[in-house]
């Protein structure tokens, strides 16, 4: 069952639309990559998600009801783009603070917060003022407190930006951990390599429209274009072949575009009849940042988005 | 509402808990102390006495001009215009033959220039001198002159109000020093923390919380806790200062004994001199004085309508600040969007000053019930008495107006936050403001 339907969601400025007319599903425990270029309308989409904003049209149903922006903000963790502190206040303090916004109790919230500091090696920390933290170590503070409250949803904006590894690989494993305890993911970035290794399932927005929707492993097979990566202890005497066409060689390694009509078993036994040894053979699926370039680039002013008129 | 409640909680302690605040609550009272002593000093040491030599050609003004606090005449032989700076006078006046019939015009000559205060203190000097020396040419005796003149000085005025069937003692001093004190304390205090709620918005959206807590709770909500949060403080700023008052005040009694109390109380009832009265200190009299003084403003009221009047100026203005705050990300920026707030302030104060002098001028009626400048007009008015000088329903219009006013801005705010809040690096005017203010989502 989807933890999340957006039907037909709109939002327009006075200057632009920046999100029209989108819809999709997230199902609940899944890790739902939300991406686009920068001004595509992501961040107005997740404030509508997060009751900061109103749909112009369009519903949105959490968890099987309507979205109650008042009562179901107690199940979703929102970690903004945009993501500060009080820099005056002490850690701890600032911590339960947020967590009783979302609702918990005091003492609720104290267990909680310490849990998660043990969890992330942040036990000493709890008296120290913000101001004294780095980029780094703040953003793990912005995680727990994203988190705290075991949010059905948690929606992470740019989460690994500023992290060195070593903090992003904690924070992922994190991400992992909370996901197959049930809870759903909603991961917004430009970081492509990131999406590919953390999501299931993608959704690309351009112009505030949805260009792309489907699982990682289902987009990249709709963007494949038939590649092989061959790699033969030496070069036959006679390459050329109606299965494939030769993209490019470099020394024994080959990159082979299988032909309309051909399967990949024809174009190995192309090599095997002529008593090559073949060491490696893959096939090539394209990035998730090759079809975001191409898909993005293909409509045109796509990376600075003009302004237009809303009744057009 | 809870949710506003916790709001509202850190808003107040991490202020109160500030160790600034502490500071400022113990050295503001302080630094008023020693700037009134200060200028009160200086005023008083800053009158120096100006010695005037005196070229009568007359000869009755030996006897008759008397010198004071400030002007010292001498009559020293043979002086004359080109020499008396040379013995040692800063100025020269020059009395030509008096013709009684006639107006005379007198001449001072100095070198520096005479201030307005030392010129009609000389003006009237010569006059009364003149008034003495005919007196006497019409038969009045030196000596009976000089009784009649201590005994004039008896005459003391005592005003009383009306208030239903009695009369009760009112002392426009007193109100004056109340109104303008109250009035100043509110424009004050709504500047302080009305610029202190703009930082802290301010702050939050530079520092990029707001998003994060506006995931949380509604943006009205989050104003809503600033603004009370900081009242609060301020509140509890002036509270302390209250008590801080109160403390000193009986302090200062507490160095003087009952019995001394119940003699100056005696004597200045009874009128006359007796034999205990002389027993009792200056001090003690100053403050009995002081404390009858006190007891004829309707304390009551005045504190009643100050603390609804800096709550609900402080409520007006607020939102303002707030909403200004929420559309600016530097302190530069802050400037052009505070103007049109800050301008009925301190033109309120403007007003005040009149109002003080004028309590019953149309001006000052009027601003004392139109909401942006009421809080500090109408407490200048309400020192002079309530119902007397403010009739009870000008007071209700005015407090019921702000009530309304307050409500206004904080709604008409509350629409510009929740937009404002989250617009980053675009500088904002007020024409984009009040777009949003009435824009309808």
């Amino acid at each position: 069952m989807p933890l999340l339907e957006l039907q037909h969601l709109k939002k327009y400025y006075a200057t632009q639309k920046a999100v029209d007319d989108i819809s999709f599903n997230i199902e609940a425990g899944s890790i739902f990559g939300l991406l686009g270029p920068n001004g595509a309308g992501k961040t107005t989409l997740l404030r509508m998600i997060t009751g900061i904003f109103f749909p112009d049209e369009g519903t949105i149903t959490f968890d099987g009801r309507k979205f109650d922006a008042l009562n179901d903000i107690r199940h979703i963790g929102y970690m903004p783009e945009e993501r500060g502190l009080y820099k005056k206040m002490k850690i701890g303090e600032q911590a339960l603070y947020l967590a009783q916004l979302k609702g918990l109790s005091r003492s609720e919230a104290t267990e909680k917060i310490k849990h998660w500091f043990v969890k992330l090696e942040m036990e000493s920390w709890w008296n120290k003022k913000v101001e004294d933290l780095s980029k780094g170590m703040s953003q793990k503070l912005q995680f727990v407190t994203t988190v705290l409250h075991e949010p059905k949803l948690i929606i992470l904006d740019e989460p690994f930006s500023g992290l060195d590894p070593v903090n992003a690989n904690l924070i992922k494993d994190e991400i992992f951990g909370l996901a197959q305890r049930g809870a759903t993911i909603i991961f917004s970035t430009h970081r492509m390599e990131q999406v590919e290794e953390i999501c299931d399932h993608i959704v690309l927005v351009n112009k505030g429209r949805k260009i792309l929707d489907g699982t990682v492993q289902k987009i990249k097979q709709d963007f494949k274009e038939n590649l092989f990566h061959l790699q033969v202890q030496q070069l036959p005497a006679a390459l050329n072949s109606a299965a494939f066409n030769v993209v490019s060689a470099k020394e024994n390694k080959l990159t082979l575009q299988i032909n309309e009509g051909y399967r990949s078993n024809d174009l190995l036994q192309h090599f095997i009849q002529q008593g090559i040894t073949i060491e490696s053979f893959h096939e090539i699926l394209p990035t998730l940042n090759e079809i975001f370039i191409r898909e993005v680039e293909g409509t045109k002013d796509a990376v600075t988005r003009a302004f237009q008129p809303v009744n057009s | 509402m809870s949710k506003t409640l916790i709001i509202i909680k850190r808003e107040y302690l991490t202020r109160v808990s500030n160790k600034t605040f502490l500071l400022t609550t113990i050295l503001t009272p302080l630094l008023f102390v020693v700037l009134i002593a200060g200028t009160t000093y200086l005023s008083i040491k800053g009158k120096e006495t100006l010695s005037v030599a005196v070229a009568d050609s007359n000869g009755f003004f030996k006897n008759n001009l008397k010198s004071g606090k400030s002007v010292k005449f001498d009559f020293p032989d043979g002086v004359d215009t080109t020499n008396y700076l040379a013995k040692g006078y800063s100025a020269i006046l020059l009395i030509p033959k008096v013709d009684s019939n006639s107006k005379t015009n007198y001449i001072i000559r100095s070198k520096k220039g005479i201030g307005i205060a030392a010129k009609s203190s000389i003006e009237d000097r010569v006059n009364s001198a003149i008034e003495d020396h005919m007196l006497q040419m019409a038969g009045v005796k030196r000596d009976a002159l000089d009784s009649i003149h201590n005994e004039a000085q008896q005459g003391q005025l005592i005003s009383l109000q009306e208030k239903g069937d009695s009369a009760t003692e009112s002392n426009q001093g007193l109100a004056y020093g109340i109104g303008y004190a109250s009035g100043f304390l509110i424009y004050i205090t709504m500047f302080i923390y009305g610029i202190m709620l703009m930082r802290g918005v301010m702050e939050e959206k530079t520092n990029r919380i707001a998003e994060v807590v506006i995931s949380s709770v509604k943006p009205f909500q989050l104003m809503l806790g600033k603004i009370i949060g900081i009242g609060a403080v301020g509140l509890t700023q002036f509270l302390l200062w209250v008590v801080l008052i109160i403390v000193l005040y009986n302090g200062a009694q507490m160095f003087i004994s009952p019995e001394t109390m119940q003699q100056v109380q005696a004597m200045q009832q009874g009128g006359g001199m007796s034999a205990n009265s002389a027993q009792a200190s200056e001090a003690a009299q100053k403050i009995y004085q002081f404390k009858h003084l006190m007891n004829t403003a309707n304390w009551f009221t005045i504190i009643g309508c100050f603390i609804f009047y800096f709550i609900g100026g402080y409520l007006f203005y607020a939102s303002l600040f707030a909403a200004a705050g929420s559309a600016v990300e530097d302190v530069q920026n802050s400037q052009s969007l505070t103007m049109p707030i800050t301008m009925p302030i301190i033109f309120s104060f403007i007003i005040m000053t009149t109002a003080i002098n004028n309590p019953d001028s149309s001006v000052a009626v009027w601003a004392s019930i139109i909401p942006f400048s009421s809080p500090i007009v109408m407490m200048a008015r309400v020192a002079y008495g309530v119902p007397g000088t403010v009739p009870y329903w000008q007071l209700i219009l005015s407090m019921a107006s702000l009530v309304i006013g307050f409500l206004f801005t904080t709604w008409v705010a509350g629409k510009i936050y929740r937009t404002g809040i989250l617009m980053y690096g675009k500088k904002t005017t007020w024409k984009e403001m009040i777009k949003w203010a009435f824009a309808k989502y």
